[in-house]
Parts: structure tokens; sequence; C-alpha cells
């Protein structure tokens, strides 16, 4: 068993990318997640890496699609507005099959908003971190040690399907200190790289990296062929932990930072006498509609906390059909709320069931 | 049978998308021609930029990445770090390059990055149809400044080789044309010097083509040569601007 160490969550996160294998990271400064380049500026180069830090958020994600290209595993990391000038190269990471990590710890918006820890890029994260047709794998750890199990699986996965990963966290997430281990090795089975542009050394055709169909049929065919590796992704990758779900009439629904919050909510309340417990979403895409469909057979109403102004919320009500009343507890630009206004919520919630 | 001419292997064989007349066409020639003397094609990762040449990853014949619309320096950077051993070009025009991309550009040559850059001028942009390029000469006219450039409303020219020879970083910039015989074969010479500094680690190297658009220009592929000669060249003076080989040699 590996050792524990104690570290903060921008830490941990690129330790454990370098562990993961990836050997290039291009950033540009930004609150709160200016541990992770630091990190990297310390270690990746006497690892054998790469650390650069570009003249921009959009100078860095298009190193990281060179870098990409050409086979690498590659991680850039950002906050919110920094994301918003990656979600360009996003687009074309998307669209041209490359696999990529980006981390996003976010903070409060819109536009330069502030640095205090927020979840309002869902929507950028699950449904719009750029122009065009097309998914990123998003995945929310919730404690330091997930941060760096995530971080392992991310790269697989991007590598698996091909296609850009990101890691959304916040400001707690980035700034907490926690004990974590390092796995020493990841467990699926990955293809080879064939596609990338590593020059051709004699040996086989030219490759290119390209976005680019005027064919209009030819571009709906290769949107079609990528929905159909989502519609994969979405049946095998779902992940969330249920902690007293079982016999719960209302299910509170929070992931990442705000999940350790309503968490503890749900532990007063049961001691308060209330059937309530949580599901905590792990990966944001594919949203695991599939543990709501499930636990919305029983449960009476459902309960999103979150550190935005309901986004995630849609998700939850797309997930069970709107077969459920579905309430909202949140704060937003920076503010985190206390476990007892979510115990407030879930003892109202309970009132209006009874 | 002796062979005087054919195509260099590094050109694919296929047709390419470009007006009658343009001189991408010979451009794209060039830098081939110089990937195969050089013997570099098996090793090259070239980045295409959006723009005319948007499609020259399907005329090289090497590894090909198609970049988002100036960032090709940031995407051969990644490139280049990537690959230690190979040689990174970008094929980038006007717009992509003096206007969307400055930052890329400027900041590619500032950190010395080794790769070459082919940098094609024919001040305007063709692709879209003829709109005013940061290298839009003054008064002349195009799409988007039917009335002629009015420096006083649109800004003036710029002039990169001039400004990147500024840079430490910069190991070799040089302006040449490709109107007539004379300057095609200048316009070689320097295209293989930029990738034979890039084989040596030398840093970054970038070559300015002043062409012409006769489609966008509204004239004829020979009067648009003419018009080359006689409005850009004066404005674009063709030269060497920076060649750390020669300060080497001093």
């Amino acid at each position: 068993m590996a050792e524990k160490v104690l570290m903060k969550g921008n830490e941990a996160l690129a330790e454990a990318a370098m562990r993961a294998g990836c050997r290039f990271f291009f950033g540009y400064p930004i609150t709160p997640q200016t541990e992770v380049a630091a990190y990297m500026a310390k270690h990746m180069r006497k690892n054998g890496g790469t650390y650069l830090q570009a003249e921009s958020e959009i100078a860095a994600i298009n190193m990281v699609l060179g870098a990409a290209s050409a086979g690498q595993r590659v991680l850039t990391s950002s906050s919110s507005p920094g994301i918003s000038l990656k979600s360009e190269g996003i687009s074309y990471l998307a669209g041209s099959d490359l696999p990529a990590v980006i981390i996003n710890i976010q903070r409060g918006g819109p536009g330069l908003g502030g640095i205090q820890p927020s979840q309002s890029d869902y929507f950028q994260a699950t449904r719009g971190l750029g122009h065009g047709d097309f998914h990123v794998i998003v995945v929310a750890p919730s404690t330091v040690q997930e941060m760096v199990n995530l971080t392992y699986d991310a790269f697989d996965m991007a590598d698996l399907y091909r296609m850009p990963v990101m890691i959304l966290g916040d400001g707690i997430l980035g700034q907490m200190m926690e004990p974590a281990e390092f796995p020493t090795e990841s467990s699926r089975k990955l293809p080879a790289k064939d596609w990338a542009t590593t020059g051709t050394k004699g040996e086989r055709k030219k490759n290119i990296v390209n976005s680019l169909y005027l064919d209009p049929a030819e571009l709906e065919r290769t949107n079609f062929e990528r929905y159909e590796r989502y519609e994969k992704i979405k049946a095998t990758e779902q992940k969330a932990e249920c902690f007293m779900t079982e016999d719960a009439d209302i299910v509170v629904v929070a992931y990442g930072a705000a999940a350790r919050v309503a968490k503890n909510a749900v532990l007063a309340a049961r001691d308060a006498g209330i059937k309530v417990g949580i599901v905590r979403p792990i990966t944001l895409w594919p949203y695991p509609s599939d543990t709501l469909k499930e636990v919305a057979k029983t449960a009476k109403a459902f309960l999103s906390v979150e550190l935005s102004m309901g986004q995630m919320v849609e998700d939850i009500k797309l997930s069970i059909d709107c077969a459920k009343p579905v309430y909202l507890c949140n704060r937003t630009g920076g503010m985190v709320m206390k476990p007892d206004e979510v115990l407030a919520k879930i003892k109202e919630i309970s009132g209006g069931l009874k | 049978m002796a062979v005087v001419f054919d195509r260099p292997k590094a050109l694919s064989k296929v047709s390419t998308h470009y007006c009658p007349g343009c001189t991408h066409g010979i451009i794209h020639r060039l830098v081939a021609e110089v990937l195969d003397e050089l013997n570099l094609t098996d090793r090259t990762v070239g980045v295409a930029p959006v723009g005319c040449s948007v499609m020259a990853y399907n005329y090289f014949e090497c590894d090909m990445v198609e970049a988002p619309h100036g960032r090709a320096p940031a995407v051969a950077t990644g490139l280049r770090r990537a690959l230690p051993e190979g040689i990174v070009f970008t094929y980038q025009g006007d717009g992509d390059l003096a206007a969307i991309g400055t930052a890329e550009t400027v900041h590619a040559a500032t950190r010395g990055e080794n790769i070459t850059v082919i940098f094609v001028n024919n001040a305007i942009y063709g692709m879209t149809g003829g709109q005013m390029a940061p290298t839009t000469l003054p008064n002349q006219i195009t799409q988007t400044t039917p009335f002629g450039r009015d420096v006083k409303l649109d800004g003036y020219p710029v002039r990169v080789c001039e400004m990147l020879s500024t840079l430490t970083g910069t190991a070799y910039a040089e302006r040449v044309a490709v109107n007539n015989v004379k300057n095609v074969n200048a316009a070689k010479k320097a295209i293989k010097k930029a990738f034979t500094y890039q084989t040596q680690g030398k840093g970054f190297s970038i070559v300015e083509v002043v062409s012409s658009c006769p489609t966008n220009w509204g004239l004829s592929p020979v009067k648009a040569l003419e018009w080359l000669e006689d409005n850009m060249l004066p404005y674009y003076p063709l030269g060497v601007y920076k060649d750390i080989g020669e300060e080497e040699n001093k």
C-alpha cells in the first residue's frame, strides 16, 4: 500500500497527473488553480517533462492540441474565465478526436466574477465547452483522494475514447489539504495511438489531425460516429455514490464540495427522524441518470444542493422525467451554504410531504 | 529518358483548390523541394492555418495538423516540445498570422521556439472573399475597405519581419517574393536556410513570402504580379531582417 501524504487538492491533481504518465503541462496563471501550475513548474522538468507558461489560455490549449496530436498525455488547468478562453481549443480537440485533460477549479462568475469557490460552470462543462456538436467527459471529485483517483482515470478515459476529459473542481477542493495516497498504475487496457502525428519515419502513410469537413455529409457522419461513442460512454461510465438512499423519501443530489456540506445536513436530518439520503454524482457527463431513475422509484422528492443559481437541477429533472418534484438549495457568487441551510430546506420539503 | 522536372516527393499527388494564378502553388512546391533536399519529410509535422491554405494538410506528404485560426504557432509549440527529434513548420496567411494570431506569433518568436514559419502575405483575406487584412496597403480597395484603406480610421499595415526581428528569440527573418524566377529562387534559398536553422536548433525562423491574389485583387495573374511589384514591394522591402547565423559568422 502506498504511503499517505498530506496535500493540497491542487497539488494532488498535479502529482497524480505526473504519476499517470502526463509529461506535458501548458498553462496560464489564474486564481484559484495556481498551485497546479506552481507544482508542475517545480517538478515537471525534473521528471523529464515539459512545463510551459503560455502567453494566454488560448495559446495554452492550442499547445495542448499540438502535444496531444503527437500522442502525448497532456494537461492544462485553469479557472472559470480561463476556461471560457480555452473553449475554442476544446471544441477543436473534440472535433479532431484528441485526448487531453483539462482542469477547471471553478470560481464565481459571470465575467471576471470573483475568486471564491463556485459551481456555476456546470452548464459550460456539461453542455457548452465550445461550438458544435460534442461532449467532454466531466468528472467531479469531492475529496483530495478522489482528485487523485479521478486524475488517473481522466487520462485513461481520454486515451480510450479519444476525447477531452474535464476535471471539474472548485476553490474549496483546490485549496484544502487532506491525506491522499497515489495508486501505482491504472487498470484500463488502452488502444495504440496509431493516429498520432509524430513524423511518418518512412514506415506508414501520413497522419492528419483535423476537424474540417467541407462536405456536410462527411461532417454529419463524423458527428454520428462521435455520438455513437458517447452512447457507449453513457452506458458504461456513469458514476455516482449513494448514501442512505434505500429508504429515503427525500434524495439530496450534490457533487463536489457542495456534497460535503449536504452530507452533514443529511446526517442531521436523519437524527431528526427524516428519511433522507444523498446521491453524489461523480461523473457530470455522462450524468448518472440511471442511479437517479432507480432512486426515483421510491423517493418522493429531490433536492439539488449546488453552488450556482441552479444548473444541475435541470439534469435531475431530465433524468427522472420530472416524475417527482425537484427543489433547489443554493448559494452562488463564491458564497457557500452552511449545513443548517440545507437542513432547513430538507425539513421544509419533509413538512410538505406529510 | 532523363527526368528534368518532377513533382517533389513531399508534395502530395493531388490537385489543389487554389485559384488560377495564385502563388500558393509555387510556395507549396518550394517548401516540398526543401523538405526533399534536406531529407526531412519523414520526421516533419506541418501545421495548416485557417484561410486559403487551410487544406495544406492534403498537399504536403508529411504528417499534418490543422490548427484553429491564428493558433498554428501554439500548436507547433506543443508538437515541438513533444517531438524533440522532429521538424515542425507552420504555413500561415496574413490574417491568420498577423491579425488573430499575432500573440501566438510574437510569443513563439519570443520563446525562440525552434520552428519554421512560412508566412504568405498577399495583403488580403482570400478565403472569405477579399476583406481587409492587417497587411492591406494604404488606400487599397477590398470588400471591407470599399473606398480604400483609410489609415486614419482603419489603421496601418503591419510589417511582420521588421517587428519580429526586434525579438531576441528570432533566429532568422527574411522577406522574399514569388513574382519572378529570380525572386522564386531567392525564396527557395531562404526557406532552405530556415529549415536548416531548425535542424541546427537555432530557434524561431520565419520566411515572409510576398505573394499575389489575382481573384480578390480583381486582376489577371500577370497583372497581379505587376501590382505586387509596383505596390507591395515598396511597402514590404525584400531582404534579410535578422540572421543569427550571419551574426555568428561576423
